[in-house]
């Protein structure tokens, strides 16, 4: 009886809790589009965004394209495929593996950081304080943050396609003598505009994911210190999730329109 | 010490009937009143958890009262629409209890971050910095202006939230335990500027403390906050020599 009752409130809980993000994310499509815009703000965390995560998308990136090629190498030579390696690597990097990472490094990173820091601001009442003094905190605080992640985010996984692709390169031009035009000529040719937009699409959706939840997480922060460690924790859980579910919709989405 | 007879002569700028608050079960506020005469200083005491920080939050707006009346300035704030409320609220200053600097600006942003949106309370040419500056003079600390609040001490930041809530000028201020967390030392000047502020602005001052000491330097009258509601009002005399058991615990050392 106990274990169900528990169930209950769990699946309760975790209703009301889409519930209120829903309310969250219908708000920050509100206001949006309202004055005053933020803009100073914006491009401030534009930046600090794009460059807390530069250097760990591209580490990420990097290998992801070494290991990829080196793991597929020797199956490709069985069939004496290798030539297809630009093109199979350039497709999956592109597709799927290039965002999704790119999105996982970045809830780590980005989304953590937003739970954490408006968290802090919540519980030390940063918050209300700047309420009184009559600057709208969710325009100041979360819009400008939920933006600047929504902007960041494809950029970031261009910038990390590009690296992964080096990285696999790398290892074609090592063990196989390619060239670096030889290589990138056969990933062109095989990367179509079909690839990059639903790729790009989808990189906006991740943005928004993160932004979304990180600032829900840290605005509706608890009291104490828990509560701050707590808002950063199950920011990044919670997205991580949700970076999933929004990937496998976005297939599904694209494999219809691939089938018209 | 003024007496009550001449204050109730005196303008009220901010009233409180019946205010009630719960958070779920917990009956926080219960029919709370109170009144501020222009120009005094009146303290609030109450153990905590007792809702003091409740009450003023809902005194500007942060929290939504259940029911009762609030009036800023014969302004009755639950309708006002957010221009209107913003407006008020430039006419009160806020010193939180933690001090509540934005840890990510300096001291100068910090100071800066109210004029944003209130410009228009002063003459179009306003010099900011001047502003600035003088509010930091107010509290001795125009030395610290490039600092990060992670620079400071806890007095320092106090003394700068204090400045953050003087730039525009308010007719009101409230204080949220302005000399929690800190020394005796430093609660003493603490309590030397915020009456140095009263003097120099004359502004009617709110503040919530449970420090004893607090309450007798700066207080005309006070108000003891108990079960959610304001369960004994005098000056800080008359209260102290009271021997109701509940009141007496508050001033037994
Ligand atoms: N946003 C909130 N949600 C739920 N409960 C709250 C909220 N804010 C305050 N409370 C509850 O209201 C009660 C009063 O809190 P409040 O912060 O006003 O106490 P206080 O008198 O200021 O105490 P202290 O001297 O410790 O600051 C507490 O029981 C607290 O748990
Ligand atoms: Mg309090």
């Amino acid at each position: 009886m106990k274990g169900l009752q528990n169930i209950k409130s769990r699946i309760l809980k975790f209703l009301i809790e889409t519930g209120d993000i829903a309310t969250f994310t219908s708000r920050f499509f509100s206001e949006v589009a309202k004055r005053p815009f933020e803009v100073k703000e914006l491009l401030r965390q534009c930046y600090q965004m794009g460059n807390k995560s530069l250097l760990l998308v591209g580490i990420t990136g990097f290998i992801i394209g070494l290991v990829l090629t080196l793991q597929t190498r020797p199956t490709l030579m069985e069939f004496g495929a290798e030539s297809w390696m630009p093109s199979m690597v350039g497709i999956s990097i592109v597709r799927e593996i290039g965002p999704i990472i790119t999105a996982l490094v970045c809830a780590g990173r980005i989304g953590s950081g937003i739970g954490a820091e408006l968290g802090s601001m919540r519980v030390t009442e940063q918050i209300d304080a700047m309420e009184v003094s009559g600057t709208n905190p969710f325009k100041y605080l979360v819009v400008t943050r939920v933006l600047a992640v929504t902007l960041m985010l494809p950029l970031l996984v261009l910038f990390g396609d590009a690296i992964a692709l080096f990285g696999s390169y790398l290892v074609e031009n090592l063990k196989g003598d390619v060239s670096f035009m030889l290589y990138f000529n056969k990933v062109f040719d095989a990367l179509e505009f079909g690839d990059i937009i639903p790729a790009t699409i989808k990189s906006f959706f991740f943005g928004l994911a993160i932004g979304i939840v990180g600032c829900y997480k840290g605005y509706n922060c608890k009291k104490g210190t828990e509560g701050v460690g707590k808002a950063a924790n199950s920011a990044v859980v919670l997205t991580s999730l949700l970076l999933f579910v929004i990937d496998f919709i976005a297939v599904f989405v694209t494999d219809i329109f691939y089938d018209l | 010490m003024r007496k009550d007879l001449q204050i109730s002569n005196q303008e009220i700028v901010l009233h409180i009937k019946d205010l009630k608050k719960s958070f779920g079960d917990n009956h926080v506020l219960k029919g709370f009143n109170m009144n501020l005469y222009q120009g005094e200083n009146l303290v609030i005491m109450g153990k905590s958890g007792s809702g003091k920080s409740v009450m003023i939050k809902c005194l500007v707006g942060l929290l939504e009262a259940d029911s009762g009346l609030i009036r800023v300035m014969n302004k009755d704030i639950t309708g006002l629409d957010q221009r209107a409320l913003d407006i008020l609220r430039a006419d009160i200053g806020f010193l939180f209890q933690g001090s509540a600097l934005y840890d990510s600006m300096t001291v100068r942003e910090n100071l800066e971050f109210p004029l944003r949106r209130h410009k228009d309370k002063f003459d179009d040419n306003i010099d900011t910095e001047a502003l600035v500056s003088e509010a930091l003079e107010n509290v001795g600390l125009l030395n610290a202006i490039d600092l990060m609040p992670s620079e400071l001490s806890g007095g320092m930041k106090r003394r700068i939230a204090l400045a953050r809530t003087l730039i525009l000028r308010p007719k009101i201020i409230l204080y949220d335990e302005p000399t929690s967390g800190l020394d005796p030392i430093t609660a003493k000047e603490i309590i030397l500027l915020m009456q140095d502020i009263q003097k120099k602005y004359k502004t009617s001052s709110l503040i919530i403390t449970h420090d004893v000491d607090c309450a007798r330097a700066i207080s005309d009258r006070m108000i003891l906050l108990i079960d959610g509601i304001d369960y004994a009002t005098g000056t800080f005399e008359e209260l102290a020599s009271n021997e109701d058991p509940k009141i007496k615990a508050f001033f037994k050392h």
